[in-house]
């Protein structure tokens, strides 16, 4: 059993949880992610470590609630099984002038990464997206590492209305962005590596198939990069915008939409 | 006296009645019929039988305890060689091994050694006997990576012999293939698997889960800041392989350990009250002929709302690698083998759900490296099956997070450990084996590997170190 220390709800259905785990916090790098099974019986979902904190020994998640495990997640005060620190760590360097792009609960994952590159020297021009101000997340957490901040939302209820890539266009139109790092929606990231690639802008993404085990065993998270499959678990998560199928990806997410709809109105 | 060659029968659960239920098939021999089964062995004095066990089993033995009535005996007796006996007396390939080289064999009726070796472990299940382990502890720590039945078998091994032993198991639940790979109906969970283990944990062998060695800890951090004397590597071959034919990542297009972990380790096999589902529709492919590809089509079989499993296996009957049981249960429960036949390509819906199967027919040509005859495509002989699922079981891989996580571990051209005869691999006091070192095998060699390294390490650590 791992004890969950503090919980805190961060904008509409989206968690914030410090669990005490001091052998995954004694390990985890920027890019590592759990796998968390919060009751006996729950299904094993993957989710990003946002933070962690040796000397306590914990480390940090934050979830939106969307199904029947991310629900049981939000209620229980200690989760039954925790694993990782799991997948590659995030490839750190000074990249240049780098845009870190995060959409609604993908901004998570999103930060320790950014911290990461400004540290190695990275200059960010971070845009976040959402679906309206109270849904923004971590934007205070983001301001100080920035050197640039701007913000999309759907209704214009905080910064730009509209979506990140209008934001993002005009950058690389005038050519002041070198590497985009993107992690939210797979529309989202699709649309981002799509709209780089004729720009030629290297633009890494975070991909978040379904997974079960998380240690390369079962293949449920396999995705194709460049043609070859690659499991997502082990080899990612993260992958060169440029080279993932995001059709087939899309389409392995929706694999269980009916069950897991079942089993979310059967929790209600 | 005339030699008895009235074989002992299992007894099992009706075909019809089994194919819808996940119960145990095989139901277990009585007193009686074990000790009559007991009376038929000859007690050799040369038993080819114990040559024909690959952990050499003293099979004798223990079957004249169940003649002498004394089946409290025959525990004990069991435990010496083999830790795991109704484990092994459900799953191993008897067959191909001791029942081979019984005398009787030669008359067509081998002492029914299986089915007396389950009755012996089931004995101690029922009666809750616990391992005795009188141990004179040697103060030195030993890791064993891997709870699979190598790992078991090697911690339960270093423990007799007096080590403080750890077992660190990446899943939530311990067993390794035990657990996740072999369903219910073959192999109980609750009451086999979990008690065998249960049995080694009573001696004093640790067991921590979720700890995925090479990402939670790294070997070196065992060994210098655990304060590990030995590690003992069982990580198994669970990597799935694919056929990299066009189609294989539509939707319901499922690797054997996605579908079988799905099924058993999640427990989707008890349909609603299980967490994580599965679909599997009306028509199964199985792609396949080994003990896995059989596990998967029984599974599918069972779940409500099937009507048709097929079995396609590129070779012909005989070739199947399976056990010969499980072929033969599978054929009367009604799955349908298609011998001599390859997926080439699947075809699916608009939204992505497999739908077709476009399978051509083989026939066999040369003998290849395995000794057996390499099947080739018969041209022109396409043809296709409508199916809503696949399962794809045609073998597994090394797994790749410890050997690139571990610089210096030696491994071959196909990801395996390297390990020399006793399980060292080419790092001092690491050691290797079971499917990690043999590639994908069975229970009792991946056991074997684990005693022996675990002699192995007790030799090596009990040489005083050089000043
Ligand atoms: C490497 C990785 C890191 C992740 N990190 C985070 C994180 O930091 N925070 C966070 O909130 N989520 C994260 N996710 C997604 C998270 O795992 C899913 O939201 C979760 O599994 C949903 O489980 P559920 O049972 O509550 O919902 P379900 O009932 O399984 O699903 C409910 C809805 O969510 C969708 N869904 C299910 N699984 C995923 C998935 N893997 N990705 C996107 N949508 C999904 C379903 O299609 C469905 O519409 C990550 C996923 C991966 C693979
Ligand atoms: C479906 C199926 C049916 C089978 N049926 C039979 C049968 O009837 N008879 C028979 O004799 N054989 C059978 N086999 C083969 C047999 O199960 C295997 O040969 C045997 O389990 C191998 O044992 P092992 O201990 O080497 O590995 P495994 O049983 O594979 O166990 C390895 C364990 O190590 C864990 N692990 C992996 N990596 C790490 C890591 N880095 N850190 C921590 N833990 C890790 C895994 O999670 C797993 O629990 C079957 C196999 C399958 C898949
Ligand atoms: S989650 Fe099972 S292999 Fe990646």
């Amino acid at each position: 059993m791992f004890d969950i220390i503090s919980k805190q709800l961060i904008a509409p259905a989206v968690w914030r949880q410090t669990i005490k785990a001091p052998e995954i916090a004694g390990k985890r790098q920027a890019g590592n992610f759990v796998i968390i099974r919060p009751k006996v019986g729950s299904e094993r979902i993957p989710l990003t470590i946002v933070s962690s904190d040796n000397q306590r020994g914990t480390i940090d998640i934050i979830f939106q609630v969307v199904g029947a495990t991310t629900m049981d997640l939000a209620e229980v005060e200690s989760v039954q099984d925790i694993l990782g620190p799991l997948g590659h760590p995030t490839h750190i360097a000074n990249f240049g002038r780098t845009a870190v792009v995060g959409g609604g609960v993908g901004i998570a994952p999103l930060l320790p990464i950014a911290q990461a590159l400004k540290q190695a020297g990275s200059r960010l021009t971070t845009i976040l997206g959402a679906r309206s101000k109270a849904f923004l997340i971590l934007e205070e957490d983001m301001a100080p590492i920035s050197d640039q901040l701007l913000i999309a939302t759907d209704d214009g209820s905080k910064g730009q209305k509209g979506l990140v890539t209008e934001i993002l266009k005009p950058l690389l139109e005038e050519k002041k962005i070198d590497f985009v790092l993107a992690i939210g929606p797979v529309v989202m990231m699709k649309a981002v590596s799509e709209l780089t690639r004729p720009y030629g802008v290297k633009t890494m993404v975070s991909l978040n198939p379904l997974m079960i085990d998380g240690t390369g065993m079962c293949g449920v998270c396999r995705c194709k990069i460049e043609g070859q499959t690659k499991f997502a678990c082990v080899d990612g998560p993260e992958f060169d915008g440029h080279q993932v199928d995001f059709e087939n990806l899309t389409r392995r997410l929706a694999m269980y939409k009916s069950e897991e709809n079942q089993r979310r109105e059967a929790r209600k | 006296m005339p030699l008895n060659l009235n074989r002992v029968s299992m007894p099992e659960q009706e075909p019809e009645v089994r194919c819808h239920n996940f119960k145990e098939v095989n139901l277990g021999l009585s007193m009686e019929s074990a000790r009559a089964e007991a009376g038929r062995c000859l007690f050799c004095k040369r038993p080819t039988c114990i040559e024909g066990c690959p952990v050499s089993i003293n099979i004798p033995h223990f079957i004249r305890a169940i003649l002498d009535n004394d089946p409290h005996e025959a525990v004990r007796r069991i435990r010496v060689d083999n830790p795991l006996p109704a484990i092994c007396g459900r799953v191993c390939p008897q067959e191909s091994q001791c029942e081979a080289a019984c005398v009787l064999n030669k008359k067509g009726a081998p002492v029914a050694i299986g089915a007396l070796e389950r009755y012996v472990g089931d004995y101690a299940i029922r009666e809750g006997l616990k391992a005795e382990c009188v141990v004179k502890e040697k103060k030195l720590k030993a890791a064993v990576v891997g709870s699979g039945p190598s790992g078991l078998t090697c911690a339960g091994e270093l423990r007799k012999l007096g080590y403080a032993v750890t077992v660190f198991e990446a899943l939530h639940e311990l067993g390794g293939v035990l657990t996740y790979g072999i369903p219910e109906f073959r192999l109980p969970q609750e009451a086999v698997v979990k008690f065998e283990i249960e049995a080694l944990r009573t001696m004093g062998v640790e067991f921590k889960t979720n700890r995925l060695i090479g990402k939670t800890h790294l070997i070196s951090d065992l060994m210098e800041i655990e304060g590990f004397a030995a590690v003992y590597i069982a990580t198994g071959a669970g990597y799935p392989q694919f056929m990299r034919i066009p189609g294989e990542d539509l939707n319901y297009v499922y690797s054997a350990n996605e579908f079988l972990t799905r099924m058993n380790l999640m427990q989707a096999y008890q349909g609603d009250a299980a967490a994580t589902p599965i679909f599997v529709g009306k028509r199964v492919a199985v792609i396949g002929g080994g003990n896995t590809a059989m596990d998967a089509a029984r599974c599918a079989l069972r779940m409500p709302g099937v009507e048709k499993v097929s079995l396609i296996y590129r070779r012909s009957e005989k070739e199947m690698p399976a056990r010969v049981e499980e072929a033969k249960h599978a054929q009367e429960e009604g799955i349908e083998f298609q011998f001599l036949t390859a997926p080439t390509e699947y075809l699916g819906t608009p939204e992505g759900a497999v739908r077709t199967a476009r399978c051509i027919r083989m026939a066999l040509g040369e003998p290849d490296a395995s000794g057996r005859r390499r099947p080739v495509v018969i041209p022109g002989s396409e043809f296709e099956i409508e199916v809503d699922a696949v399962v794809v079981a045609i073998g597994t891989q090394a797994n790749p997070i410890i050997a690139q996580t571990t610089p210096g571990l030696e491994t071959n051209k196909w990801g395996y450990i390297v390990a020399d005869q006793n399980g060292l691999t080419s790092l001092q006091n690491i050691y290797a084996g079971g499917d990690i070192v043999s590639g994908a095998a069975t229970v009792i060699l991946a056991m074997g590997a684990g005693r022996k390294a675990a002699q192995a390490i007790d030799r090596a650590l009990s040489v005083p170190a050089p000043h």
